[in-house]
Formats: C-alpha cells, structure tokens, sequence
C-alpha cells in the first residue's frame, strides 16, 4: 500500500502536524478522533435544540418559538442525534477500537476511511444550513413522513434529501471498511469465535448498515422526484401510495434502531468482565443472539405501523415477531447479570455507566415490549410514551455505552487516567436528571399527551416542567462531560499499560498507554 | 518497531478487489431492492385486496345467471376532493341496496368552481378491505382523467357488480372516490 511505502522514509512514526494532519489523515487513530469530536459537536447541537423544545414545553401555552419552528426542533434534533451524534460515534469507537482489538496495524481501507469521515462534516453544514432557509427547516419529523415531506414540505427539504445521501454514503463506505478489515486484517489466532463482542456486534452492524441505508436513499430519491420530476411514488393522485412510504421508511427504520444498540451491546460486554473480574457469561450465546437480533430486525418494521389499518392478520404477525426479539436482547441482559453474580465487583465510572445502561436500557426494551403489543399501541401512538420509550434505549441505552466507552479506553487512547471523582459526578448527575426528564413522560403519554406538538393540556403542566428540569440538567451534565474531556486529554494521572486490573483484550494486554500512533505493526501472538 | 508496516506483514490483510466488489454489491442491490419495493408493494395489495383498490372487468366476462337474489347488501358512496381541487363532488344517490352478482349504475356529479379549465383524477378505495377483492366495475369515471371546463357540471356513472362469492360476513360495501388535482402536478 501506497501509506506504507511513503512512511517507511520516514523513522519517527509519529503523526504530522498541523491542521493538514486531520484533512490528509489515513491512520484509524486519527479518523476515530475525529469522528468522535464530530459526534460529540453533533450531540451538543441537537442538545440545544432539546433545550428548545423542553423550554417551550415548560409550560402549557405557546411561550418561546413558533409552532413551526418548534417542528424544525423535533426534527433537526432527532435527526441530528440519530444520524450525526450517535452513529458517529459507533463508528470512531469502530475505528479506534477494532484495529487494535483484532491485532491489525490500521484499517482495511484507510483512504476511503478518510473520505468517508470528511463528508459527514459537509452533510451536517448543509442539513444545518436549511435553518437559515426562507421557509425554515424541514419540520416534519424525523421519520419525514409522505406527504408532509413531498408535497406540503418547505423548499429546504431537498438540502436534507442531500444531506441524508451523503450520511448514507459515508455510513456504507464505513460499513465496508470495517467488514474488510474485521475479515481480512485479523491476526493469525484470532478466530472469529475469540474476537471481542464489540468486534462481532460491529460486524454484524456494518451488515446491517450496507443493507439498510441504501433503502433510506432509495426512499429519500424517491422523495425528490416526487417533489421536482412528476413521480408519484407517494402520491395517490398519481396512483402512488403515502403509506408505501412508511412501508420502505422502516424497513430502514427499523434495523437503524439496532445499527444503534448492537455496538452498545459490544461494548458493555467489553467493560462488566472488567470490573465484575470474571470472565463474560455466555460468550457464544452473545454472539449467536446477536445474528438473531439482526436478522429479526427485517421482519418487523410494520409495528411502527399499526394505526395505519393494517389487516389483524398482519398485526399479529408483526406483534408477534417483534416480542420475539425480547427473547435474544433477554439472554443478552441475564448474560450480562451473570457475569456479574458473584463477581468481585467494583464501581469505577466506566462500571457505573455500564450498570446504568443495563437497568435503564432494559426498562426502556419493556417499554418496547408494551408498544410492541398492537392492541394497546392504538393508545400508545404518537404519545409522549413512544417518546419515553426510545429515548430510554438511545439516550440511557446508546448514548450511556458510549460514555462508558470513552471512561474505559480514554486512558489507553490518551495514556491519562480521567478523573474518577468528576467521572462519578458526572454519572449520578446524568443518571437523576435523566430520569427526572424522560420517566414522567411515560405518564403524560399514557395520559395521552401526543409528541411533536409545541402545546399540551393543562393537566399535563407538572409532570412536563418536572422533565424539562431534568433536560436542563441532563443537558447541563453533558457540558460538564465536555470539561471532563478535555482536562483528560490535557494531562491527568498516568495509566498503567494494563489500565484496569486484569483486563482481557490485545489492546489492554499488549499495547502501551498511550497506544502508539502506529500499533501492531507486527502481527501479535493470539493465544 | 518495525517502520514498514503493512507490507512487511504476514498476515492475511490484503483486500481483494473481488471481496470488495462484493461487498459494494450489496449496497447497489439494497438500493435497487428499495425501489423494487414499490412494485411489489402494488403487488402485495393487489393479491391481499389491502389498500381497498376495485378490480376492472369487461361486461361480457360478467355471468348474470350467478346473480344471488337471496342476498342483499348495502353499498354506501363517498365522495372527496383532495390537494385543493376546486371542485364541488357528491354521489347523486348515497347508498344502494344490491344483490351480489348483479350489475348496478351509480352517478357522481361533479361542478367545477373555478374560472380555469382543470383536470383531476378519481381514486377509489372499496372498504372493508375483503370486499375489495370481489368489487368489479365495468365503466368508471376514475378509469380516465376528468377535464372540467370552467364552471361545468358533469354526472359521470360507475357500472359495477360485486361478485356473488363476497363473504357471508359482509353485510355493507363503501365506496370511496377523492379526486386528485392532477394538473398542480405537472408544475
């Protein structure tokens, strides 16, 4: 490869610098930095456009921004965290982590690694730009239901349906990149069976990935020649059909949900061994619920569908199928609580976050379970419920094990240990305000309080003022998370190679800390 | 450390230009699987009845000796005006009794309220879903486009049958149309 010949002239492998370091890079390091830093910019956007929207929900009446301003809230927010702050993340963990979990010296493909980091930062100005737009920014929802997003959508829509192109892009050139490398770039031992969960769990997503986002750009171009070139995909002037929409939406939809929690599973299957000292429970068992995981997630995207009047026939079935997936997530979960049975347990802050995620991930998976239930859905649909339920698994799900993950391998990425009395504050800071913001929506939405609605009745005035306080302070929290970041990048206690004591895995057995700019130049010894 | 890096490596990394091509196919599949989609969605209705879609026939396929006159079920008519259609659009009769495999005329009358010559184009939609299956129309107004000079009032009849095999269970038959504002489209 053309990286390795122009470096080997050099003797000092360290990495160049300048700005023009970050634009030309090629190393996975660097590339996972970057994502990292992109999703973190992209997770303080849309948190301060949560903040609007819990503002504006403080109290009933409509008090701060116009209605439509509000829906460009809801749904800049939900796409900005969806596609720029959490999967971003998985992939700069991807980056950083898997090279040195399989023993490989960089990535499969490093250019195309660069190239696909860098056009997400063109993606986000031009999907952010359509705030400055006459007409606003799109504000029909995330899901960008037809025909709000067609035939009623403001002129800026098109700037998303480009936007979504190019996230969908970078995520497959991502994808591709990471199933090449998990394939071919594996040191000799590393059998498939021995990789790390988080190795399998992103495997299994970087499928997932290069077979779903390509349906959302079908979706999306269908969208634009609905608005510009006469089609009538969703149109039913034309003889087209809006719920068809929906129909391909989720059968994208759906699988993104679990391209959103599979490297999570990884990840807390890394950290509770760790800190439980034993070795995880059901390692195979893991891996095998993971597939089915994955391969359920194509067979049960109608449940987002049931008031749509579908036939009880196909009610049943996606009710059904979609209980079917508590079965492998359950294996997952009593795996991870039997690794900690008798375990000698202790509560670093990556172990905090891990536990966390365990207890509020599962109450968010049995919110699930009661929406998954097509009968009482009709009452649970577009309420704040629905609301309370997803965020429990992207927020205390997704979003937890990615913090846990930068508390477990910050000191191997950065040689610094963080520090563990504001780790801890920052948890049990995010974790009361957390709660405080998203569990009394269950009960406004059981109430029947619909989402995506800047007003509400009066009754509901409480327990929303309760929830924006906690916003405030969950959103609050994540800027202290920022502090914390950067005091541990600058300096802090030195790490030991081994970082926690006896962690499994080549990067904390046999890399320093910090990990060296290049790293397994050499293919390691697998036992 | 060993300064050349990947080169120098016995391992197994380099990527085959066949494995990679194999995997950029799975996404240029996947996104014309997602148009694929469309089609069979329309086929999917079609065989299922969902989305209350009437089937056409001609009228010599129609067999009048399977009339069932010991049946009678009631058909209701809808009509709707969709995307701002300037158009006044009502069913002459609002429901009918019938027998199963006889053929019946209904009238729609329509008023254009606009100045302008405009064109629209029905769509109809047959609840509850079964009954979709065995409604049938011989001449329908939805079956071409609608062009209204300004002003104009025009009655336009429907000739349909419902097959004597509609189930047991299925006392009453609606039958909505909305008519779409096909011109804006080509805008």
């Amino acid at each position: 490869m053309s990286t390795a010949t122009t470096h080997d002239e050099h003797h000092d492998h360290g990495p160049a610098s300048g700005l023009m370091r970050w634009v030309t890079t090629t190393n996975h390091k660097d590339i996972g930095t970057l994502y990292l830093w992109l999703s973190f910019i992209m997770l303080l956007t849309g948190g301060a456009m949560a903040m609007v929207i819990r503002a504006e929900l403080f109290q009933p009446g409509l008090q701060l921004v116009e209605p439509n301003f509000f829906n460009s809230m809801t749904t800049m927010h939900g796409l900005i965290m969806v596609f720029g702050a959490i999967m971003p993340a998985f992939v700069g963990l991807a980056n950083w982590l898997i090279p040195m979990m399989i023993g490989a010296p960089d990535m499969a493909l490093p250019r195309m690694n660069n190239w696909s980091f860098w056009i997400l930062p063109f993606a986000f100005t031009m999907l952010a730009s359509t705030l400055l737009m006459e007409g606003g920014a799109p504000a029909f929802g995330w899901t960008f239901y037809a025909p709000l997003s067609t035939t009623y959508a403001p002129d800026s829509t098109d700037f998303f349906i480009f936007a979504v192109h190019l996230m969908g892009i970078s995520s497959v050139m991502g994808a591709i990149n990471i199933i090449a490398t998990i394939l071919n770039m594996r040191a000799p031992g590393m059998t498939l069976m021995k990789m790390p969960l988080f190795v399998w769990t992103w495997l299994i997503t970087a499928y997932l990935l290069i077979a779903v986002m390509p349906v959302l750009a079908g979706a999306v171009t269908m969208m634009l020649t609905d608005r510009h070139f006469g089609t009538s995909f969703f149109d039913a002037a034309g003889g087209g059909d809006p719920v068809m929409f929906q129909h391909i939406f989720w059968f994208f939809g759906h699988p993104e949900v679990y391209i959103m929690i599979l490297p999570a599973f990884g990840i807390i299957s890394a950290i509770i061994p760790t800190f439980a000292r034993k070795p995880l429970f059901g390692y195979s068992s893991m891996v095998y619920a993971s597939a089915s995981i994955a391969i359920l997630s194509f067979m049960v995207w109608a449940h987002h569908m049931f008031t749509t009047g579908m036939p009880v026939a196909g009610e049943l079935y996606f009710m059904y199928a979609t209980i079917l997936i508590a079965v492998p997530t359950g294996v997952k979960i009593f795996n991870w609580v039997s690794t900690m049975w008798k375990g000698s347990m202790t509560f670093e802050t990556p172990m905090l976050w891990a536990l966390g995620f365990v207890v509020m991930f599962t109450i968010g998976g049995f919110s699930g379970l009661m929406l998954g239930v097509a009968p009482v859905d009709t009452q649970y649909h577009d309420t704040y419920f629905v609301v309370a339920h997803f965020h429990y698994v992207l927020v205390t799900g997704a979003l937890y094990s990615i913090i846990a993950a930068f508390y477990y391998w910050v000191p191997k990425w950065t040689g610094n240990m963080y520090d563990e009395k504001l780790g801890k504050i920052h948890f049990w800071w995010s974790t009361i305000s957390v709660n405080l913001l998203f569990f009394p929506q269950h009960f406004i939405g059981l109430a029947g309080m619909p989402r995506r609605i800047p007003d509400y009745a009066l009754q509901f005035a409480e327990f929303n003022m309760i929830s924006s306080i906690g916003g405030f302070a969950f959103g609050l929290a994540q800027v202290f998370f920022l502090y914390i970041v950067v005091k541990t990048i600058k300096g802090g206690e030195k790490a030991t190679d081994e970082v926690w004591e006896g962690a499994t895995g080549l990067e904390f057995e046999q890399l320093p800390s910090p990990a060296p700019y290049h790293s397994f130049n050499t293919a390691p010894e697998v036992k | 450390m060993s300064e050349n890096s990947v080169a120098n490596n016995n391992q197994q990394n380099k990527v085959s230009n066949k494995q990679l091509l194999k995997l950029v196919m799975i996404p240029v599949l996947m996104f014309g699987f997602g148009f694929a989609l469309v089609p069979l969605y329309d086929v999917f209705c079609e065989v299922t009845g969902l989305n209350g879609k009437t089937g056409r026939v001609e009228a010599s396929e129609i067999n009048q000796k399977q009339v069932d006159t010991s049946r009678t079920v009631k058909v209701k008519f809808i009509a709707n005006t969709g995307n701002g259609l300037p158009w006044r659009f009502e069913p002459v009769v609002t429901d009918m009794e019938i027998h199963p495999g006889e053929i019946y005329e209904a009238m729609y009358r329509v008023t254009s309220r606009t100045d302008k010559p405009s064109v629209g184009q029905a769509v109809p939609s047959v609840s509850p879903v079964p009954a979709s299956l065995h409604f049938n129309k011989t001449e329908c107004f939805c079956f071409l486009n609608q062009e209204l000079a300004p002003g104009e009032t025009r009655d336009m009849p429907i000739r349909f049958v419902i097959n004597h095999d509609l189930p047991e269970d299925i006392v009453e038959v609606t039958l909505s149309y909305t008519f779409f504002n096909i011109e804006q489209k080509q805008g």
